[in-house]
C-alpha cells in the first residue's frame, strides 16, 4: 500500500550533520522542507542524559548508536575476485541512525583540508611530474579553490563551536597554533581545550626535535558559547565518553547542540523519523527527480514524498546506496573505467605507538573525543613525494579520548590475555600508558569502489551495497614513513616500553577492528563528468534537482577527518542553491 | 551553562549527578555503599538461559580466565557468570543487532569478521559440549572437572584452536574471553563487577564523567573511588 504525502519544495534523505545544515540554511528562505530521518528521534534531554549515557557496555562495546547492521549494512569484499560478504556485526566502521547521525557521537576534532590537497593532482605534475602518479591511482583535484571555500569552513566552524588556536590568520604565523594550517579569515570561535598529561608531554618531545605542536582543535566546548543561529554549548566536563555518545553537557558540537532546536521552531520546516528512504523517484525524461519514496516503520507502509528539490544527506555510503538504488548517474565499472557513482571509494590510513610509563599517572578516564596536542610537520604540505616515494600524509595527535576499560586497556607487548598474568597486567599498567597516533591520507584507486551486491537484501528488499576495497602499496609506504619519524621522537621520552601499530606490506583489509568511521568518495565532485558524479555545488551532473551531501564528495581521502570538510562543503551548497539554483533550476555548471 | 526552559536545571542536574563531589572539590569521603541486599550465592543462581552443563562450564572457564588469587578480584568474586548468563538471554546472545541472513561462509579468512550462522548464545550452547568432549578424550575428565592447572592447559589449545573447531565455533574462544572482560569491567548493573571492586582495582572512577579540574593537574594520581550508574559508591 502506498500512500503519497503533500508536496513539498524540498525533501532532505537523513538528519544528522549535513541535513541539519541545509534544512537550517534552506529553511531561511521559507521553502517548505521536510526531512526524512530513517531512525528515531533523539535529544540530549532525554536521550544523553547523565549517568545513563556514561554506560560503557551499553554504547561503546555494544554499539547502542549505531546504525543496526540487521537493518543497514554492506558486503565487502578485498578485490573483484572475492566473493563479497555482509559486514554482520560493526568493526571498522561505525555509521549513525537516529536524528543527529553520526554527528551525535562522534569525536569533534574538526579541520581544514591542507593547501595542496584541493588541488592534489595539479601540485604533484607541477612539482614532480605525472610519472610519479601509479598508474591504478585516481588523483583529482577539487573542482573548488580554497579561497572559495574558506568562508564557508568559517561558517562551519562558527555555528558547530570550534575550540582551537589559531596558527595562520591572514597569512599571519601564530606562535603556538599550527603553523601548516591554510590560511584563516580570523581566529576559532573558542579559545583552545586544556591538554591532559599525554599531550603535554607529547608536545614537549614534538617541539624537542623541531616540530610546532598545537592543541587539536575540536567542538568541544571550551567555554560558554552561543552561535548564529542562538543555539548555547556550555563547558566541557573532560568526562571521557565523547566517542560513541551522546554529550550530556551540551559539550560537543552535533546538530542536537548546534542547530535542530532552532530548526524545529521554523514553521516551515518538518522532520519525520522511522521514515526510510528506499529510492529517489524519477521523472519521464530522466532528466529531475519527482521526490522520493520511503519506508514508514510507524504504520508500515511505502510513501511517496514530491518534492522540487531532493537533499542526499545520508552519510557518505548510504548516499552512494541512494543514487545506485536510483540510477543517480552511471555506476562506475572498474573493468572499463567508465561510470562514475560509486567510483573512488577511499578511507584513512592510521598507525600510532603506544608509550608504557610505569612511574607515570595519565587519568586516562579524563579526557575528550579531540583532546590533545597535533602537530602537522609531516603534513602533504611539507612532504617531498617524489622523494620519498608515495602520495599522502598525516597529521599526528597525542590525547586521550577514554579510559573505559572494557575497550581502552593498552598493556605491553608479551603481556598474557587472560589468567593470573593478564589481571596482574591490568593492575599494574592501567592509567600508566599513552599513545601518539598518525592519521594518514588515503588515496584512491581504479580498485576501490561502491556496486550493489548482486546476494544479499536488507529486510526492505534493497540490495546491500557492496565495498570493494583493499588497502595500497602508496599509503603503507606513507605510514611507514611515519613510523620511521614517530619512532625517534617516542623513543626521546624515554618510556618503560613502547610498541607500535602501523600497517606493513601486504597488509590487508580487516573489517573487526575499529580504525575511522571516514568513508569517503563513490559520488566524487568534479570538474569532468566522466571523472566525477557531481559537479562543483554537489550537484548531480544527470539530475540537477538532485544535490549530495557528505563526504562522499572527495575526489581521495585528506589526511585528517572529514567533518570539517563536509560541513563547509555543505555550506558551499547551501549557499548555491540560495543565491543561485532557487531562482532558476537547471544544471549550474 | 544557563538554565534552559523546560529542562532540568544545571543545579538540580548536579545535585542529582554522582559526580557532584568531583566538581565540588569535596575531599574523598570513603562513603558506604548503600546498604544492598546481597545478591543470591552463585551456587544458587538460577541462570536465565543457560543449562546446568554451561553454567558449570561457564563458571569454570571464567575462574581460570581471571582467576581469585593475587591482588584484585577474580571473575567469580566479580559475578561473570551472571553477566554472561544475562548477556546471552538477551539481544547480544540472539545477535538481534547483526545481520545473520545466508548464504553464509564460516570458512572465510578470520578479517572478514562475524561469518558463521550461528548467533554467540548458540556457540557457547555447541562449543561446550565440544570442548568437554575434548576435554574427556585428552584429559580424561570434562572441563570443570579438571584441577586448574589442566584446565589452563585446555584453555590455552582451544586458545590455539589445537582441537580444530568447526568454523562455525571458531570465535567461542574470542568471545568468552571478551564476554569475562566485559562482566568484569561492565556497570555493576548488568550483573558483574561486582561492588566495583575490578573498577577500585585499577583506578576507573566509573560513571563519575566530570573531571574539568582535574585536567591540568598533571601526572598526580586521582583520588576519588568508582561510582556506578545506579549510584552505588565505593
Ligand atoms: C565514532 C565516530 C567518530 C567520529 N569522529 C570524527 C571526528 O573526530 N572528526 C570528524 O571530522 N569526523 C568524525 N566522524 C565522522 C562524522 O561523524 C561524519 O563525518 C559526519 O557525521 C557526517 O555527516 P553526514 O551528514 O554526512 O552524516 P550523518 O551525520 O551520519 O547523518 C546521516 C543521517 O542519515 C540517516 N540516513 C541514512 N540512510 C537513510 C535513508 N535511506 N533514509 C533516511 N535517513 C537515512 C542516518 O540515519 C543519519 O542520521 C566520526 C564518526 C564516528 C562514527
Ligand atoms: S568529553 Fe566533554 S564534550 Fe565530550 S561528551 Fe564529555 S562533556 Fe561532552
Amino acid at each position: 500500500m502506498a500512500r503519497t504525502e503533500k508536496k513539498k519544495d524540498v525533501v532532505i534523505v537523513g538528519l544528522g550533520w549535513t541535513g541539519s545544515i541545509l534544512g537550517m540554511e534552506l529553511a531561511q528562505d521559507g521553502l517548505e522542507i521536510v526531512a526524512l530521518e530513517r531512525g528515531h528521534d533523539q535529544n540530549t534531554v532525554p536521550n544523553f542524559q547523565y549517568p545513563n549515557m556514561i554506560d560503557e557496555l551499553k554504547y561503546g562495546v555494544r554499539l547502542g548508536m549505531m546504525q543496526k547492521p540487521h537493518n543497514s549494512t554492506v558486503t565487502i569484499r578485498r578485490d573483484v575476485n572475492e566473493t563479497a560478504l555482509p559486514y554482520r556485526s560493526l568493526g571498522s566502521f561505525l555509521p549513525g541512525i537516529g536524528v543527529g547521525g553520526a554527528g551525535t557521537h562522534w569525536n569533534g576534532l574538526n579541520w581544514r583540508p591542507q593547501l595542496s590537497e584541493y588541488r592534489l593532482r595539479s601540485h604533484v605534475e607541477e612539482r614532480w611530474g605525472a610519472g610519479i602518479i601509479p598508474e591504478d591511482m585516481h588523483l583529482q583535484d577539487y573542482p573548488v579553490t580554497y579561497d572559495e571555500l574558506e568562508p564557508f569552513f568559517d561558517r562551519f566552524e562558527h555555528v558547530a563551536g570550534i575550540s582551537g588556536m589559531a596558527g595562520n590568520v591572514k597569512g599571519k604565523i601564530i606562535e603556538g597554533g599550527n603553523p601548516f594550517e591554510a590560511p584563516r579569515s580570523r581566529e576559532y570561535p573558542m579559545p583552545a581545550m586544556p591538554t591532559t598529561w599525554d599531550g603535554a608531554k607529547f608536545a614537549e618531545a614534538a617541539k624537542a626535535a623541531g616540530c610546532h605542536p598545537f592543541p587539536s582543535p575540536g567542538g568541544i566546548a571550551s567555554q560558554a558559547y552561543v552561535n548564529e543561529y542562538g543555539m548555547q554549548m556550555g563547558p566541557c566536563n573532560h568526562c571521557g565518553f565523547c566517542e560513541r555518545y551522546g554529550c550530556y553537557n551540551y559539550s560537543k558540537s552535533s546538530p542536537q547542540t548546534a542547530i535542530l532546536d532552532a530548526l524545529k521552531r521554523k514553521p516551515n520546516f518538518e522532520y519525520r523519523t522511522e521514515a526510510d528512504v528506499l529510492r529517489v523517484e524519477m521523472a519521464a525524461d530522466g532528466k529531475t527527480a519527482t521526490g522520493v519514496t520511503y519506508y514508514d516503520y510507524k504504520t508500515g507502509e511505502e510513501v511517496f514524498q514530491p518534492a522540487d528539490l531532493v537533499i542526499l544527506a545520508a552519510y557518505q555510503l548510504h548516499n552512494v546506496h541512494l543514487m545506485l538504488l536510483s540510477g543517480i548517474g552511471k555506476p562506475y565499472d572498474p573493468a572499463t573505467g567508465e561510470g562514475t557513482t560509486g567510483r573512488s571509494y577511499a578511507y584513512q590510513m592510521n598507525g600510532g605507538y603506544t608509550l608504557f610509563f610505569k612511574d607515570e599517572h595519565f587519568n586516562p578516564f579524563i579526557g575528550t573525543g579531540a583532546n590533545g596536542m597535533s602537530i602537522d610537520d609531516f603534513g602533504m604540505d611539507n612532504i617531498d613525494f617524489g622523494r620519498e616515494g608515495f602520495i599522502g600524509g598525516a597529521y599526528w595527535r597525542s590525547g586521550q579520548t577514554n579510559g573505559q576499560p572494557i575497550r581502552s586497556m593498552s598493556l605491553p607487548k608479551g603481556s598474557p590475555s587472560w589468567g593470573a598474568g593478564w589481571k596482574e597486567a591490568v593492575g599494574e599498567w592501567y592509567g600508566h600508558s599513552m599513545s601518539i597516533g598518525s592519521h594518514g591520507s588515503h588515496m584512491s584507486y581504479r580498485g576501490n569502489f561502491l556496486d550493489l551486491d548482486p546476494t544479499y537484501k536488507d529486510p526492505l528488499g534493497r540490495p546491500l551495497m557492496r565495498m570493494t576495497f583493499n588497502w595500497n602499496p602508496n599509503d603503507i609506504r606513507m605510514t611507514q614513513f611515519m613510523k620511521s619519524k614517530m619512532e625517534p621522537i617516542a623513543q626521546s621520552m624515554n618510556p618503560t616500553s613502547m610498541q607500535e601499530g602501523f600497517k606493513k606490506e601486504g597488509a590487508m583489509y580487516d573489517v573487526r577492528p575499529y580504525q575511522t568511521t571516514h568513508n569517503v568518495g563513490g559520488s566524487v565532485m568534479g570538474a569532468d563528468p566522466k571523472t566525477s558524479a557531481v559537479n562543483r555545488y554537489l550537484q548531480a551532473w544527470d539530475k540537477h534537482n538532485i544535490f549530495v551531501l557528505g563526504a562522499g564528495a572527495f575526489p581521495q581521502n585528506t589526511q585528517y577527518n572529514p567533518t570539517g570538510m563536509v560541513g563547509g562543503l555543505a555550506y558551499w551548497a547551501a549557499h548555491a542553491i540560495r543565491t543561485d539554483y532557487l531562482r532558476n533550476p537547471r544544471p549550474l555548471v | 551553562m544557563r538554565d534552559v526552559p523546560g529542562l532540568p536545571s544545571r543545579r538540580t542536574f548536579l545535585k542529582a549527578s554522582a559526580a557532584s563531589a568531583a566538581i565540588a572539590g569535596i575531599a574523598a569521603v570513603p562513603a558506604k555503599a548503600e546498604q544492598k541486599p546481597e545478591p543470591v550465592a552463585l551456587t544458587e543462581y538460577k541462570p536465565d538461559c543457560l543449562k546446568p552443563s554451561e553454567w558449570a562450564f561457564v563458571m569454570a572457564a571464567v575462574a581460570r580466565l581471571i582467576p581469585s588469587d593475587g591482588e584484585g578480584p577474580g571473575a567469580i568474586e566479580a559475578r561473570v557468570p551472571v553477566f554472561i548468563d544475562k548477556q546471552l538471554a538477551g539481544d547480544y546472545g540472539r545477535a538481534a543487532d547483526w545481520y545473520m541472513q545466508g548464504p553464509h561462509d564460516a570458512a572465510a579468512s578470520p578479517l572478514r569478521g562475524w561469518q558463521t550462522p550461528l548467533n554467540p548464545l548458540q556457540i557457547y550452547q555447541k562449543a561446550i559440549p565440544f570442548f568437554d568432549e575434548w576435554c574427556k578424550t585428552t584429559h580424561g575428565k570434562i572441563f570443570a572437572e579438571l584441577d586448574a592447572e589442566t584446565q589452563d592447559k585446555a584453555l590455552t589449545s582451544l586458545q590455539k584452536d589445537e582441537m580444530k573447531i568447526a568454523p562455525e565455533l571458531r570465535e567461542f574462544f574470542t568471545i568468552l574471553l571478551a564476554n569475562t572482560k566485559e562482566g568484569y569491567f561492565a556497570d555493576p548493573m548488568y550483573g558483574g563487577n561486582h561492588g566495583m571492586e575490578a573498577w577500585k582495582y585499577i583506578g576507573f572512577p566509573g560513571a563519575r564523567g566530570s573531571y574539568k579540574e582535574w585536567v591540568l593537574k598533571h601526572n598526580k594520581p586521582y583520588p576519588l573511588g568508582p561510582v556506578s550508574i545506579s549510584g552505588e559508591r565505593a
